[in-house]
């Protein structure tokens, strides 16, 4: 405190250049936070209702086995040295055995992790190449009928429980109109047919330049991911017709078109620049947000994904795979914000 | 004819003095200033039509008993999977042979009954937290807000997962696992309100006086904090009620026989292809009413928060 005042009165120069500082706060904070994540992944492992012992043991066991597995397991230590185990054996990537696999839930999740991404992944691409432009004419064209058609989008897509838009995807554009394929990642015959390279169906078909697996997998995949495009469309959209807003209402835009430049050459070349750093920070939100919605569009779409692997888990009472799965995609949804607000710092030099 | 023209002179009068500039008394202050919202807010069609779709599913859920042509429960395996339209069952019958629409009218009753509990629980809660950080300060506030992100650093719905599956599943299971992934926003909103409320004059004055934390608080700090909240309330109703029927539809939140419309979609989603009725009308009802809380939310915030209202 008194250092900060010091510092403030300027008779102090500060010991570390800023941007160390500034890379030491933010690495604290995520150590911080995922500590705060751990923690409370651990008190849920620790208050539900099923005896973690009994699950390893089963019921049969005695109750001199039974002890022996109590304490092996750590179980009669005190509550913060079991944590401080727990964090040892999280940053070793140990989340225990998944009893319905009976194989690590650090192996299952890299297995069914890779489904998630590309299923995301695409998803985001498809609300940016739809959103943006439609957020900009939204925009441009304040009021008409395309800024209309934007703010129903929108709304729609708050609106709307994603689990039932993917039902009604289903029945619509695959149990009447069968322009699509049904749920699962690819049809059953073709599974097993190109080699796992990188997990995800779609780029490991094209390294193996097996076509007709590619095609049948992008009629599996082109749904689902439809879908979750649409909400991030719907955020996409928005931001960007109020990004755009601010600066079309700016002086320089004035300027520019008294200079007589063209409206495209106004929108796009000088508009639209300015808030493409604002828009990266939204794509990356978004991007996370997704990672939530496909847990319920997975299940609606037979997806292996992880958000399938938590809820399975979970409705068989598999404790280890569900805090595992959480701890995961926690991790990754801070670093998707951190790797956001590093982004940010780095390519818009007002936020320095 | 001539009690008309009274009523309606006391009804002008009575207008003219919500409308009038010098209130008389705090009261009155406050009456004016909520007519004047009132007012606004009725100029916004959209709006309006949220408050209307919300006020019609309040008496719905209240007369539901009435309403309802079959009871919820009642199973009536010869006329399973009837399709909308059928006699004596205008929107279809469900795979056990129970009224679509009975089950759609009491359904009210629990989405009602969730979104109420959350909206009383996770405002409060943030507002509270909110509000000791930003004017307690130092430690505590440093504290209590990496608290308040680490909780927001967790996708809700993963986190609400985890914790319908620590606590067991069930409606006030999933109403404490959607409140305690949805507080921390209000907890920053309440905290950012505070710090600009905290250094003003009249806090100064109150002190002076010789009022505590405690009182300066909950009697001057608070109020003044509760309009951005509610518009955030309303604005976060929505994704609530998405939440809660994402918990209903994964077998987490209402048990079955439960006419809530999450589970309801969940039991109809087997018969999808051949019986698309089941699934689809409860979700037609989840989008309605979370469509009427977006809509009323986007009014609200115009009335009350003009600063944000420019989008």
């Amino acid at each position: 405190m008194a250092l900060a005042e010091k510092q403030a009165k300027g008779r102090v120069s500060p010991p570390f250049p800023r941007w160390m500082r500034t890379t030491a706060t933010t690495l604290a904070s995520v150590a911080f936070t995922m500590l705060g994540l751990l923690f409370i992944t651990f008190i849920i492992g620790r208050v539900m209702p099923i005896d973690p012992v009994l699950a390893v043991v089963g019921e049969r066991a005695s109750q001199e086995t039974y002890d022996a597995a109590y304490e092996a397991m750590g179980l009669d230590k005190p509550l913060l040295v079991q944590f401080g185990y727990y964090i040892w054996d999280v940053l070793h990537g140990d989340f225990g055995d998944s009893l319905l696999t009976a194989r690590p839930v650090s192996e299952d999740i890299a297995r069914v992790f890779p489904a998630t991404f590309e299923l995301a992944t695409l998803g985001t691409l498809i609300g940016i190449f739809a959103g943006v432009p439609l957020g900009v004419m939204a925009a441009v064209h304040r009021g008409s009928w395309i800024d209309q058609i934007a703010r129903v989008v929108a709304l729609v897509g708050y609106s709307m429980p994603v689990f039932w838009m993917g039902l009604m995807g289903l029945l619509v554009f695959y149990g009447i109109l069968g322009w699509v394929a049904g749920p699962g990642r690819v049809s059953i015959f073709y599974e097993g047919m190109v080699p796992t390279v990188t997990g995800m169906m779609l780029v490991d078909a094209a390294l193996d330049g097996n076509w007709t697996v590619f095609r049948d997998a992008f009629s599996h995949i082109i749904l689902p991911a439809s879908i979750l495009g649409y909400y991030s469309l719907a955020y996409i959209s928005r931001m960007t017709r109020s990004f755009m807003l601010e600066q079309l209402s700016a002086e320089y835009i004035t300027t520019a078109r008294v200079k007589g430049m063209s409206e495209r050459a106004v929108i796009w070349g000088h508009a639209f620049r300015n808030i493409r750093v604002q828009l990266i920070t939204v794509f990356a939100l978004s991007y996370a947000n997704l990672l939530e919605g496909s847990v319920l569009t997975e299940i609606i779409f037979s997806w292996p994904g992880i958000g399938s692997y938590i809820t399975t888990a979970l409705l068989s009472a598999d404790m280890n795979a569900v805090l595992g799965g959480t701890v995961v995609v926690g991790l990754v949804f801070i670093l998707l914000n951190i790797f956001c607000d590093l982004l940010y710092k780095v390519l818009d030099p007002r936020a320095r | 004819m001539t009690t008309e023209t009274t009523n309606s002179r006391a009804e002008q009068s009575f207008r003219e003095w919500l409308l009038s500039e010098t209130p008389s008394s705090r009261r009155h202050a406050r009456l004016a200033a909520a007519y004047k919202g009132w007012l606004r807010l009725r100029r916004n069609h959209m709006a309006m039509f949220g408050l209307g779709i919300l006020v019609a599913l309040v008496i719905i859920a209240a007369i539901a008993p009435w309403l309802a042509p079959y009871d919820p429960y009642a199973q009536v395996l010869s006329d399973r999977l009837l399709p909308i339209g059928s006699e004596g069952h205008l929107l279809g019958t469900d795979s056990l042979g129970r009224d679509i629409l009975s089950r759609l009218i009491y359904g009210s009753r629990i989405t009602l009954y969730i979104v109420t509990l959350v909206a009383l629980i996770a405002p409060v809660a943030g507002l509270m937290v909110g509000t000791i950080a930003g004017y307690v300060g130092g430690w505590t506030d440093t504290i209590l807000m990496r608290i308040t992100d680490i909780f927001l650093a967790f996708p809700k719905l993963v986190l609400a997962l985890a914790f319908v599956a620590a606590l067991g599943a069930g409606i006030e299971n999933a109403v404490l696992a959607i409140s305690l992934t949805a507080w921390p926003p209000y907890a920053r909103l309440a905290r950012a309100e505070t710090l600009t409320i905290r250094s003003s004059d009249f806090i100064s004055a109150i002190r002076l006086q010789g009022a505590g934390p405690v009182r300066i608080i909950t009697r001057h700090i608070w109020p003044l904090c509760i309009s951005s909240l509610i518009v955030r309330v309303t604005l976060d109703m929505a994704g609530i009620i998405l939440t809660a029927a994402g918990l209903g539809f994964l077998g987490l939140g209402a048990q079955p026989p439960s006419p809530e419309w999450g589970a309801m979609i969940s039991e109809g989603r087997r018969f999808l292809l051949d019986h698309w009725w089941v699934a689809t009308i409860p979700g037609l009802a989840i989008f309605t009413v979370s469509l009427a809380f977006n809509l009323l939310g986007d009014g609200l915030r115009d009335v009350l928060d003009p600063k944000d209202g420019k989008s």
